[in-house]
């Protein structure tokens, strides 16, 4: 072990020159920073769309600028066609599931930090980790160029369906070559991710530094270990998936193409395919990617709570862990309830809805555990722990909701309403969404070295935390009144009634959206401006807090750390660095 | 008296070419009209026409309500009280060597109540067709044109929107336009060169600003297909051609 | 005093949330199917089970946060540690989860578990781009072969039907609206022209897609008169939001009056 991370300590001499030092570097805190900076810029293209959907679904005839120059055909006269807003809708799903949740909380974070706080120099394959940011940014470069072709973004939604995602043109507009980049950049992203998985497993089992047993890894470290397996396993089946796809449209294939499909009168030259083998394949995907979203989320809020509340987690880290792993291994027999309504077996239905039923038994032992461990705690409220407890709110909300769509019976009825946007929206979409933002103003000051306001932090998370619930519980209530999801207008005759609502939520989403300027300021002007960052601003206890703000190029300056504790080493006032030979304070 | 008339010569030349000059060709390459022909005819169907079957709009309220009191019906075989074949294309097939494009007003495309108005217009190589929705929904106009150098599209056009204006390079009779959102709605778009009519439902027909000369006259029906007729056309002598088709 | 703020923060919301639901502000329509009372109860149930469970987590976070958030007090964890919630979780949630799967299964069985009954009305249900067309078999009972290279919507031949070769084809009604008697069974197949496209009747408890290549059957018995909305739900393209028919309820004799207009109609 001490021979790997000696070795591991001096495989690179620091980079000379702006490209090797900023642009093209193998050292995984630029690319830590590479990885956030890009899903930051999604963020605010994703939001960006979101915004002119709910724009339209509020006032149709609202003339938007700025997109009808972007797309004169998607835009006329600047007013929104069905077809474009069905774009808009699929590129916002795509580069927010993607590029923002699955990149930031993982590959930003975890590349930073994960090397820093296993005691390593960098990560296992630094060449490979550079390849991956760069795969990844071809990805989302594709993924924006569908913007400017001709043929516009594909408008199937981010599940892509066939045969309407496979028969190309005949389908309709937005069935162009935007689909086939669409298929091109999602498949550069599983190749990053699966280069990242690889080398996330290794770092952790290779190159822990001395003491750094796996009893003593930081909760973070254990999540991202977990999920560096789920998305091996779940992204090397969306790799074929994608290709597959594109060979249907461009390949004269038939995965996924039945016989005897009739477009404009004209009969399609395919036959032999499924589109619910599309569906599986996709689904077996889909559904550990919203864990692949959410575990690292889990790991972060376990890793920041202690160090906010002063104490350690109620079980210390074997419970969460397992919980992690628990749900990571049963995100793999759920996929189904994806499809309960879909044309599969009803008994298979049963099937999978048994364990989605039952993988809320881990959810809610990690919910408790969380939720427990502020009884009785010194609770700091700094802007990290607010989006953290904000976060275990948001999560219990978005996890009740499973309840009712795990279930066949009640599915069939709430399958494609609103009800579901809003269930996904919190589960994986702002839940992640605040952990990422607690994880930013907790390791903000460690990776740049200064710190962020904290005024504007935790008005930051208020208005958010309101806009949440305002517009996506909101969702939630208009899908028990069967609002279907995915539609451009509301037109006679039951969803006519919901418009008012629509436009509560439309203007809810605005002010949401507006509200992200104030974190948006914060971190650029506190990049440049802010106050000079401490080691250890929070007096928190893992490796990342024992070395600078920033960290020199290889983390530790060149000595070689040893661990005496494990991570949460919090008794009030008093705590014990897992550096520090001092007595344990937690008994952990 | 031989100085009186050389000197009216002058005033004369001048009149002369003063009325000549009203028959001068205008820009727009229009054959004058003193020296076109004409081809008038009626096209008639012979037989019982199949049943105009009834359009059930229901799915799209707005217009199930404009055709309450009178249903919609299909118009491919559309036949007047006097046996007239209506919606029949009759354009100069070969022999036109005038210019290709003789109308000048701009053709037009309605979309009103969920149906093409008309169902079935013609238009020359390079017209301008403006396609207008007059309806509250929205409509996706699909022009399946076959012909190299016309371009298939596909474009939402929402109602009271800005018209949409195209023209075609090619002859093509007829380019299928069909709205994706309203499977019942279409209509077909013939592009030709040179004079052209569209009948009624009493079939009746007149081609204007025809130079003199031999040609092939081509009637088309969306059901019953072309017939064609060969007519020699005269100055100050309409030439007259009735065509037949036959009901299946 | 911020730890307080959030506390009453989320005891507000959840409030709001619950009372929004209990309440029924946005709700179902009437239920106006026979299997519709089970899927309801059903979501009842789980309204009781989720919304105790949300209730309660909220309102727990918000208590720790409300009293122990300016707390300096040494800290201490709960008796018992990680023990009595894990068991919780394993027991409560696991009864809770066992009691909706076994009780659920009855309802999803009676619309999928059961047969169609025997004597059911079978309508032949045809989505495409953005339209739904139905088939009645006519006097004679049977259907017509499809033949999907012939289909002409121009023509209205939407189903690719070939009555001129196919005497079974011949007396097939084919309507834009789904009209059925009450209190009949009635048998549904669905099958699609090109992508995938749903059937959703909110007030049949109903939802269905259609997949290209699939004949699918459903079956329900309606017990009110009255006109409902048929909408697609599984997104197909851009007239997706635009794609419906109307579902007509009838007694028999009105029924029989509208299947013969429309037989004449064809």
């Amino acid at each position: 072990m001490a021979a790997i991370s000696a070795r591991a300590a001096v495989h690179h001499l620091p980079p000379q020159g702006f490209i090797r030092k900023y642009v093209f570097s193998v050292d995984h805190k630029v690319i830590g920073i590479q990885y956030t900076t890009l899903s930051l810029v999604a963020a605010f293209v994703g939001m960006a769309l979101s915004w002119a959907m709910r724009i339209h679904l509020a006032w149709p005839e609202a003339r938007i600028p700025l997109l009808s120059l972007l797309s004169p055909n998607g835009m006329p006269g600047g007013v929104m066609t069905p077809e474009y807003y069905l774009s808009l809708m699929t590129m916002h799903g795509t580069i927010m599931a993607f590029f923002v949740l699955t990149a930031a909380p993982m590959a930003g974070y975890g590349n930073f930090m994960l090397p820093i706080q296993v005691g390593a120099a960098d990560m296992a394959f630094p060449r490979l980790n550079m390849a991956s940011f760069w795969v990844t940014f071809v990805g989302f470069v594709l993924a924006c160029a569908t913007f400017i072709i001709p043929d516009g973004p594909p408008l199937s939604g981010w599940t892509a369906y066939p045969p309407l995602s496979a028969v190309g043109p005949a389908a309709g507009p937005g069935q162009g070559w935007g689909q086939n980049l669409w298929g091109l950049s999602i498949a550069l992203f599983c190749v990053a991710s699966l280069l990242g998985a690889l080398n996330f497993i290794v770092t952790t089992l290779e190159l822990r530094t001395k003491g750094m047993t796996l009893s003593r890894l930081p909760i973070s470290a254990w999540a991202w270990f977990i999920n560096a397996w789920v998305s091996l396993l779940a992204f090397a089946v969306l790799l074929p998936t994608c290709l597959l796809l594109v060979l249907d449209r461009l390949g004269g294939t038939s995965f996924f193409i039945p016989a005897g499909l009739v477009f404009n009168d004209q009969l399609q030259a395919h036959a032999g395919g499924s589109p619910l083998l599309f569906q599986h394949l996709f689904w077996f995907f889909g559904h550990p990617e919203v864990y692949i979203i959410i575990l690292p989320a889990f790991g972060i809020i376990s890793h920041i709570l202690p160090t906010f509340i002063c104490k350690p987690l109620v079980g210390g880290w074997k419970v969460v862990t397992f919980a992690m792993i628990a749900v990571g291994t049963l995100s793999f027999v759920v996929w189904g309830h994806h499809m309960f309504v879909s044309g599969m077996s009803p008994f298979m239905a049963m099937v999978f809805s048994v364990p989605t039923l039952f993988i809320t038994i881990p959810s809610v032992i990690a919910v408790l555990i969380w939720v427990f461990s502020l009884y009785r705690s010194n609770m700091r409220f700094q802007t990290p722990l607010l989006f953290s407890l904000g976060f275990i709110s948001l999560f219990i909300t978005g996890g009740i909701g499973g309840f009712f769509l795990a279930q066949p019976s009640t599915d069939s009825y709430l399958h494609a309403t609103t009800f579901v946007v809003g269930h996904f929206h919190f589960t994986m979409g702002l839940s992640a969404i605040f952990a990422t933002f607690a994880g930013f103003y907790y390791w903000f000051p460690k990776m740049f070295g200064r710190m962020l306001n904290e005024k504007l932090g935790k008005l930051h998370f208020w208005l958010s935390f309101v806009g949440v619930y305002s517009v996506f519980m909101t969702m939630h209530l208009t899908g028990f009144a069967g609002a279907v999801r995915r539609y451009s207008a509301f037109v006679d005759d039951f969803m006519v009634p919901l418009i008012p609502t629509n436009r509560f939520i439309s203007v809810a989403a605005l002010l949401l959206g507006a509200t992200q300027f104030i974190f948006l300021f914060n971190a650029i002007w506190s990049r440049f401006k802010g106050p000079k960052a401490p080691d250890n601003p929070w007096g928190a206890t893992t490796l990342e807090w024992a070395t600078g703000s920033p960290p020199p190029f290889d983390n530790f300056g060149g000595r070689q750390v040893t661990v005496y504790h494990g991570p949460m080493e919090y008794d009030g006032e008093a705590r014990v660095m897992q550096t520090s030979p001092e007595a344990s304070v937690a008994g952990t | 008296m031989a100085r009186r008339i050389r000197a009216l010569a002058v005033p004369m030349g001048l009149v002369l070419l003063i009325c000549l000059s009203f028959g001068i060709p205008k820009p727009a390459g229009r054959v004058a009209a003193a020296a076109s022909g004409q081809i008038t005819g009626t096209v008639k169907l012979d037989g019982v026409a199949p049943k105009a079957k009834v359009i059930d709009m229901s799915k799209e309220p707005s217009c199930a309500k404009v055709h309450a009191s009178t249903p919609a019906t299909m118009e491919n075989v559309v036949v007047g009280p006097a046996g007239g074949l209506a919606n029949v294309v009759i354009y100069l097939s070969e022999g036109y060597t005038g210019s290709d494009a003789v109308a000048t007003q701009p053709a037009r495309l309605e979309q009103k109540g969920c149906q093409y108005v008309p169902h079935v217009i013609a238009v020359d190589v390079g017209q301008k067709l403006t396609i207008t929705n007059d309806d509250q929904t929205s409509h996706n106009i699909h022009p399946m044109p076959k012909a190299g150098g016309n371009q298939e599209w596909n474009k939402s056009q929402l109602g009271g929107s800005a018209p949409i204006e195209v023209s075609y390079n090619a002859p093509e009779v007829a380019v299928p336009v069909k709205c994706n959102v309203h499977p019942w709605m279409h209509a077909y778009i013939a592009v030709v060169k040179g004079p052209y009519a569209v009948t009624d439902d009493s079939g009746a027909f007149k081609l204007d600003y025809v130079p003199p000369g031999t040609y092939t006259l081509t009637a088309w029906q969306e059901t019953y297909g072309t017939q064609t007729a060969k007519v020699a056309v005269a100055l100050g002598k309409p030439a007259t051609v009735d065509f037949t088709f036959k009901a299946k | 005093m911020t730890g307080k703020i959030f506390a009453i923060l989320v005891a507000i919301i959840t409030t709001i949330s619950a009372y929004c639901v209990i309440a029924h502000v946005w709700w179902m329509p009437v239920d106006i199917s026979v299997h519709g009372p089970k899927i309801d109860s059903q979501l009842e149930e789980t309204v009781l089970v989720a919304g105790t469970l949300f209730i309660a987590g909220q309102l727990v976070l918000a208590a720790f946060v409300f009293l122990y958030g300016g707390s300096r007090a040494k800290p201490m964890q709960i008796p018992g540690g990680a023990k009595p919630l894990v068991l919780f979780a394993f027991l409560l949630v696991g009864a809770e989860v066992m009691a909706l799967s076994f009780i659920g299964s009855k309802a999803w069985g009676a619309v999928y578990f059961t047969a169609p009954d025997p004597n059911s009305l079978h309508i032949d249900v045809q989505a495409g781009q953005f339209a739904y067309y139905f088939r009645y078999a006519g006097p004679d009972g049977k259907f017509g072969a499809l033949h999907p290279e012939l289909i002409n919507e121009g023509t209205q031949n939407y189903f690719g039907l070939d009555p001129e070769h196919d005497p079974d084809a011949r007396d097939d009604i084919v309507t834009a609206q789904l009209a059925i008697p009450v209190n009949k069974p009635i048998l549904l197949t669905l099958h699609s022209k090109d992508v995938g496209h749903s059937f959703y009747v909110r007030e049949l408890r109903v939802q269905q897609d259609f997949v290209p290549g699939l004949n699918l059957p459903i079956h329900f018995t309606a017990t009110q008169t009255g006109r409902f909305e048929i909408v697609c739900t599984q997104l197909c393209g851009l007239g997706h939001y635009n794609m419906k028919a109307y579902l007509s309820v009838l007694s028999q004799a009105d029924y029989d009056e509208w299947l013969k207009k429309q037989a004449a109609m064809q």
